[in-house]
């Protein structure tokens, strides 16, 4: 029998009423073919994905992968540059939104008082709330201009004359703007998470080290960051996968142009947004089913990130979750 | 101050932690600019560019400035209003398994799937509704896209769900136990109803998430120029029409596109809102 858990009733009051322990599994049931729904759609959403982009995955053979020329209508779909695309922006995207989010989380939990850090951290939160299409609408009509006329310039005078990826003409779309509209959207995924692992940190930790006569920063970077360091981690990576399988923001303001981007402000593509971008107008089956393998690499990538994002917060949090229900 | 105050490294100790707090604040202040900046041009631009006419008129032929978004306000609420309605009973069914029968291995993998599920982009969610769909029938069609909403609505209503289920008090169920009552009866007549507004809350949540979805619509129900309560045709939607307006290539689009946003962010801003009224800091919504 499925029912287990120290509150379960005892088996013992089937003999009082025999129908109860039908109604029982029956109720099981129910409840888990729900449950298996999830496991369904996940084995279908493979499944489809691979039989529908059969014919490219034959066709195309690990060039899909590794080539870099992306041209339907000559038949050629090497999906390089989207990897790549999606590899520069989520990563610059992560770097950025970690350190930022890290600090925020920090001073929510470690310095300010309440009544402030309740606003701010709801505020945060809020940016996730709005939808990836606002945020693409406001990246093309407000911060790209922003960038062109006062961001752009200061780079290309300072890292620029020392790093060629980092010269050239700023754009309105291309690749900084998609990374600065990446790094906004995950910020509260990783600050939401590190919140909850740091403020898991037990207060003995801190209060030994305080004892010991440490400074609030010495407290923080001690006691504190090494106790949450996975927790940390995994929040980092949950807010990576968000922006690995972001679509509409970057589609609207990364540029659309299907090359390997030589400066940090050429249009360049990224996974998810060649699909959004080429799908509908797509010439023909063998075009279709190559954006059909995107999706299928996107979704295995972003499949991958989860499970290690999932295992290292659970890790921090499990334990800790079950003492507050119990 | 005693000697060892006086000492230098305690004046370097001293002034890191000062730099290392100032730094956090500041971490603080810009990851709350870009949340003010965005609702401020996103108010200042919407109701610029509000009319009522927007509300109740279908778009005009493309370059013919005027017309409105009635097509997308109605194509959007009920493909809403029906991704709820099939994914909310699977998602609570789910979350009530997970937490009255799930304490147990089974329990820790389906877990661990429906965050997987979560996690997945909603692109390619809508991709799985048009092979599974929109191919077989060779249609674009307003159910194909509810159910790419369903399926994103569900892991988030799920895990709610069992965080609610699991935070009603033990004593109830055990005074429930103790009438007699099974254990199924136990759920359905006093678990779920106590446990109901956090569950309503995360549902409101949900919507909001899948009201601003445009990603999985966009091979899923396509869009319709005009008003449509067909399921099996093609319909619009809020936040496609947003993404195709912000990319096109007229003025007024833009000026629309803004002021749909307004809409939708209102919508959101409320819906959240509301439930931070009801339920506190308990919920929250995460993608």
């Amino acid at each position: 029998m499925a029912v287990t858990g120290a509150d379960a009733p005892r088996r013992s009051r089937s003999i009082i009423s025999g129908g109860r322990h039908f109604a029982d599994n029956a109720f099981i049931g129910i409840t888990g073919a729900a449950a298996l729904v999830v496991l369904l759609i996940i084995v279908g959403l493979f499944y489809e994905l691979i039989s529908r982009s059969w014919s490219s995955i034959e066709a195309n053979g690990l060039n899909f992968l590794f080539g870099t020329n992306w041209n339907p209508s000559q038949g050629q779909f090497g999906a390089g540059v989207f990897i790549v695309g999606t590899a520069i922006t989520s990563i610059s995207a992560l770097v950025l939104a970690t350190l930022v989010a890290v600090f925020v989380a920090l001073f929510l939990v470690e310095i300010a008082p309440s009544w402030l850090a309740r606003p701010i951290g709801y505020m945060v939160e809020l940016l996730a709330a709005i939808p990836s299409v606002v945020y693409g609408l406001w990246g093309i009509y407000v911060l790209g201009p922003f960038l062109v006329t006062f961001v752009g310039p200061a780079i290309t005078n300072t890292l620029g004359a020392v790093i060629p990826f980092f010269d050239g003409t700023p754009r309105v779309t291309g690749l900084l703007p998609a990374i600065v509209v990446l790094t906004i959207m995950i910020v509260p995924t990783i600050m939401a998470i590190s919140r909850d692992v740091i403020g898991a940190v037990p207060g003995s930790q801190r209060e030994g080290i305080l004892a010991l006569g440490a400074t609030r920063w010495e407290m923080i970077k001690i006691a504190v960051l090494p106790y949450a360091r996975s927790g940390v981690i995994g929040g980092a990576i949950l807010g990576l996968a968000r922006a690995v399988g972001e679509t509409l923001a970057v589609t609207l303001v990364i540029g659309n142009r299907a090359s390997m981007p030589d400066s940090i402000f050429a249009p360049t593509y990224t996974m998810a947004s060649v699909i959004a971008n080429q799908f509908q107008e797509a010439d023909g089956e063998t075009h279709r089913a190559a954006l059909l393998e995107v999706a299928l690499v996107l979704l295995a990538m972003t499949f991958l990130i989860n499970v290690v994002a999932r295992l290292l917060v659970w890790r921090v949090t499990n334990g800790q979750r079950a003492v507050v229900v119990e | 101050m005693n000697e060892a105050a006086r000492r230098p490294i305690f004046r370097r100790r001293k002034m890191v932690n000062m730099i290392m707090t100032g730094v956090m604040g500041a971490a603080a202040v810009i990851a709350v600019i870009p949340l003010v900046l965005i609702v401020f041009y996103v108010l200042w631009n919407g109701f610029g560019s509000l009319s009522l006419s927007l509300l109740i008129e279908d778009p005009n032929s493309p370059g013919r400035p005027g017309g409105g978004v009635r097509n997308a306000l109605t194509g959007s609420a009920i493909m809403v209003g029906l991704g709820v309605a099939i994914g909310a009973p699977i998602a609570i069914g789910c979350g009530v398994f997970l937490a009255e029968y799930g304490q147990n291995r089974l329990g820790t993998v389906l877990r661990f799937l429906v965050d997987v599920l979560a996690g997945m982009p909603s692109i390619t969610i809508g991709l799985f509704m048009y092979a599974l769909v929109v191919l077989p029938n060779k249609q674009f069609m307003a159910i194909a896209g509810a159910l790419a909403l369903a399926i994103i609505l569900l892991p988030i209503v799920a895990r709610i769900t069992e965080e609610m289920l699991l935070l009603v008090p033990r004593g109830l169920r055990e005074a429930a136990y103790a009438l007699g009552a099974p254990r199924w009866r136990t759920v359905i007549r006093i678990v779920l109803p106590t446990a109901l507004p956090g569950i309503v809350t995360g549902l409101m949540l949900a919507l909001s998430r899948i009201a601003g979805e445009a990603a999985p619509l966009l091979f899923t129900s396509l869009g319709n120029q005009f008003t449509s309560t067909d399921l099996l045709r093609p319909i619009d939607a809020l936040p496609s029409r947003i993404y195709s307006y912000a990319s096109g290539p007229f003025d007024y689009w833009h000026e629309q596109a803004w002021a749909m946003s307004l809409l939708l962010v209102l919508f959101i801003l409320v819906v959240s809102l509301g439930v931070r009224a009801i339920a506190g800091s308990k919920v929250t919504v995460r993608q």
